[in-house]
């Protein structure tokens, strides 16, 4: 890999981010059928999905507004699900930080849990490479992943104007949403969060405005953190 | 739901705005800068603790049945739960979930 340059590492990045197309897809897909059948029209459905790019957010705004929830709770508890793309911005911006600033916010714009990890991963695994080439990684993993995300929306929302309300799918959200948290149940920690997160759902299930959902998230944050420090101090 | 266009569009708006702001924070604002070890502990958490209280009350008491307990979800739901926790794969939990669904709700109608 020696005479590297951002066209290579462009490419690189198309090459590695190809296989999960198959994951961002179907996501996706459900939101198109999903903010169909909650009664979205196709330019809010298709807001969301450009403007916002960030599924499990997507199917919180859209939960919260089935409840009727006032719009200050859904905004917030929305991005309260996205906080944690802080932490990819700040781990991103040693590698990053002295490109363009029209790069950055485009990156910025892009940098969605697929890309993030792929990139990151990438800039640890070759620190070496020059800013440019990052970028370009990147623009890389992006090209496939983007595109895909929103066209993946587009046809669900063909999809949910022909399904038929009976099928169940108001609880593919559920289902999602519990598909997405399995696999990041990695350590202890992680799990006492989780496990806290749902009895603070059930004890504070009587707050209006569904503001059960911030406080058991942020009850579950400062768990799952403790837990961590005490793992930690054990070792 | 009960939003008028406007509410609809100011939500879609906000959410966009404030993600976009979140992902550009540290890229675009704060620059190179070290994040304190506690703060990123509790960052680390933020979907994992969001999420399991967002799913509760949908498998527990589901608008679909007008807030009755439904063996039939609670099920999908274990066994969605059990596939992600299993394959460590998003698809493959979702799969399982609707086809227990699916399969299920044709036996027990």
């Amino acid at each position: 890999m020696t005479p590297s340059s951002p066209r290579t590492a462009y490419l690189r990045g198309i090459r590695t981010a190809l296989p999960f197309v198959i994951v961002v897809g179907p996501f996706g897909l459900l939101f198109g059928v999903v903010g169909t059948e909650a009664g979205l029209n196709i330019a809010q459905v298709m807001g969301f999905t450009v403007l916002v790019i960030a599924g499990a957010s997507q199917f919180t705004a859209l939960q919260l507004m089935a409840d009727n929830a006032p719009t200050f709770i859904v905004v917030a508890s929305a991005l309260a699900v996205n906080l944690r793309m802080a932490m990819y911005s700040a781990s991103l911006a040693p590698h990053l930080g002295a490109a363009p600033v029209w790069q950055r916010a485009l990156i910025a714009y892009m940098n969605v849990d697929q890309t993030y990890a792929l990139g990151h991963a990438d800039y640890e695994a070759n620190p070496r490479q020059s800013t440019a080439e990052k970028v370009a990684f990147f623009f890389g993993t992006s090209t496939p992943i983007i595109p895909v995300w929103i066209g993946a929306t587009a046809l669900g929302i063909v999809l949910g104007e022909a399904i038929p309300p009976a099928l169940g799918l108001d609880f593919a959200v559920p289902i999602t949403f519990i598909a997405l948290i399995a696999p990041a149940l990695r350590t202890i920690a992680h799990v006492a969060a989780a496990l806290t997160s749902v009895v603070m759902a059930i004890t504070l299930a009587f707050l209006p405005w569904n503001l059960w959902l911030l406080a058991a998230g942020l009850a579950a944050m400062m768990v799952g953190a403790e837990v961590e420090r005490r793992m930690e101090a054990r070792r | 739901m009960t939003y008028s266009v406007t509410d609809i569009w100011i939500i879609i708006l906000a959410l966009g705005a404030g993600t976009f702001l979140i992902r550009f924070s540290f890229l675009g604002i704060l620059g190179d800068r070290q994040l304190p070890p506690w703060l990123l502990r509790h960052l680390r958490y933020t979907a994992v603790g969001i999420l399991p209280a967002m799913v509760t009350p949908l498998i527990l008491w589901p608008q679909a049945t007008g807030g009755q307990l439904d063996p039939v979800r609670i099920i999908a739901a274990t066994l969605a739960l059990a596939m992600g926790l299993w394959t460590k794969n998003a698809i493959w939990a979702i799969v399982a979930g609707m086809a227990t669904l699916w399969g299920l709700g044709f036996i027990v109608p």
